[in-house]
Formats: structure tokens, sequence, C-alpha cells
């Protein structure tokens, strides 16, 4: 109960966060990736606001080894660099590009953005859904190429 | 303006931070928000249900109340169908995929000093240019 008290909170910051900072402000992002544009450095201030106090909520986990509430720590994942992690994080930039949504703010605006962003969140939820069985289809395929290749 | 428009980026990023220092210092989870969502959705996070819906209710419900004190926000979302079908799917997919968005590899995996945050931040902010450079100036769509 606890856990979800603190969860619920933690959201709540989140998204209030975002509104506060602009970032739900579609176009301000965009111009903020538009280098050849009329550049605004903002989300820069976001990012470094942003990393700051976390950074010192991970010297403090760090050392604790588990929460507040009692859970542990999530370990630091392998650090090798990946085909997913890099495919996958350019066809992200590629859609946040396009129409200046990344995840957070598309939920945090979901009652601000209108029919647009309820077409967003339900193309982007669908694609969720989808990856599992994507993987599993590129994977199969990729089993096939690999064993008929030897 | 513009000045004012950085000082409020950094107090909400210091919301934004503070907001995943609780949710890692009191639940041990990282605030990733594709993780969350995805892995609700797609029943890999069955074992954390309530957390993440939890987590989900305070971000969709929260803002639009306080937005009541600004009057209106406006965020400019384009009404283009087919850019929003196109954005949402390669979001979707690319999140998943990379295992995280702007929050999770962004704010919470630089923070720790991790490469691959590092790494999907570098990708994603690049690939993100270069579609805004391409849809904007090269073919006038955005």
């Amino acid at each position: 109960m606890m856990r979800a008290v603190f969860s619920a909170l933690s959201g709540a910051l989140f998204g209030a966060g975002l509104l506060v900072s602009g970032m739900v402000d579609t176009v301000k992002v965009q111009g903020w990736l538009d280098v050849f544009g009329a550049w605004d450095p903002t989300l820069a201030f976001v990012m470094g606001g942003a990393i700051l106090p976390m950074a010192i909520a991970w010297i403090v986990a760090e050392r604790r080894k588990t929460s507040v509430l009692g859970t542990p720590i999530p370990a630091k994942p392998n650090q090798k660099l990946d085909t997913n992690l890099i495919l996958g994080s350019a066809m992200f930039g590629a859609g946040w590009g396009l129409v200046g949504l990344c995840p957070g703010p598309a939920l945090a605006a979901s009652f601000l953005n209108g029919v647009s962003g309820l077409v967003f969140l339900v193309a982007m939820v669908a694609a969720m859904v989808a990856t599992p069985a994507l993987r599993r289809a590129l994977t199969a395929i990729g089993d096939t190429a690999w064993t008929s290749a030897r | 303006m513009l000045e004012q428009d950085w000082i409020w980026g950094f107090v909400g990023g210091l919301m934004i931070g503070g907001a995943g220092a609780l949710f890692l210092l009191m639940n041990g989870r990282i605030m990733g928000a594709s993780g969350i969502i995805g892995g609700l959705v797609d029943g890999s996070g069955r074992s954390n249900w309530g957390e993440r819906l939890a987590f989900l209710a305070g971000l969709v419900l929260f803002p639009p109340v306080l937005a009541l004190l600004y009057g209106t926000v406006d965020t400019r979302l384009t009404d283009n169908v087919w850019l929003l079908i196109a954005a949402g799917l390669l979001v979707g997919f690319g999140t998943r995929i990379a295992n995280g968005c702007t929050s999770g590899h962004g704010v919470c995996g630089i923070s720790r000093l991790s490469w691959r945050g590092l790494a999907a931040t570098i990708v994603y902010i690049v690939a993100g240019g270069v579609a805004v450079v391409a849809f904007r100036h090269l073919f006038g769509v955005i």
C-alpha cells in the first residue's frame, strides 16, 4: 500500500515537473532539437536540473542497498552497447522529433493534448503491446538465417 | 522571455529529478516512463502492476489539475493524424526495444554514470534532430 502511495506521489511530481518545465509544449521540444532553426536551449536546463537531485539519490541509494520501503536498489545493468539499444533509440528519437512527444510528457498531457494526443497514445501503447511479439518474430527469423548459414 | 523559460525549465527539471529520487529511495524503482507503462501493457510487469498503475495515475491525473492554475496550457501538438500515428509507433517500439526513453536512459541513466544511458541519449537526440531538420527544413511537413 505504501509503495502505491509513494508511486502515485512520484508520478504526480514527475507530471508537475514536466508541466512547469514547459516540456509538454511540443513545439518547444522540437525547437531544442532544431539546430538549424531558432534553437531553444530550455531542454538542456531541464535535463541538468533533473540529473542533479537524481545523481545525489543514486549515491545515497547505492550506499543503502535497499529502499526505505525495503525493496532492493536495482543493480547497474550490463554496460555493453548492443544493436537493440542503438536501433531502438534511433527509432524513438525519430518519433520524438516528428511530433515533439516522448512517453513522459505524452502521458502527463493526456488531458491537455486533445484528440491528437489520444491518437499518439493509442499508437504508442499498441506498439508497446506488440513489441514482445515483434522481438520473438525477429529472433525466429534471425535463428533461421543463422542455422541455414551453417 | 527566453531566460525566464530557462529558469522554469531548471525548476521543472529539479521536480522531475526529485520525483525520480523519491521513486528510487522510497520504492527502489527506476523512474522510466516507457518502462513503467510498457511493462504494464505487455504483461512483463505483472508482479508490481499496482505500483505501475499508481505512478501512471499520478502522472496522468495531476498535471491537468495543476494546469487549471495556469489557465490554459497550449501544448501546440500537431493535428496531422499520419504524423501522430507514425510518431506514436516509432516511440512505442523504439523505447521498448531500447529499454528506455528520456526519463529512464536520460535522467536516471546519466545521473548514475551509465554508459548505456548516455549512448542511448546521444542516439535519440541526434535522431530527433535529424527528424526535425529533415521534416521541417527539407520536406516542410512540420
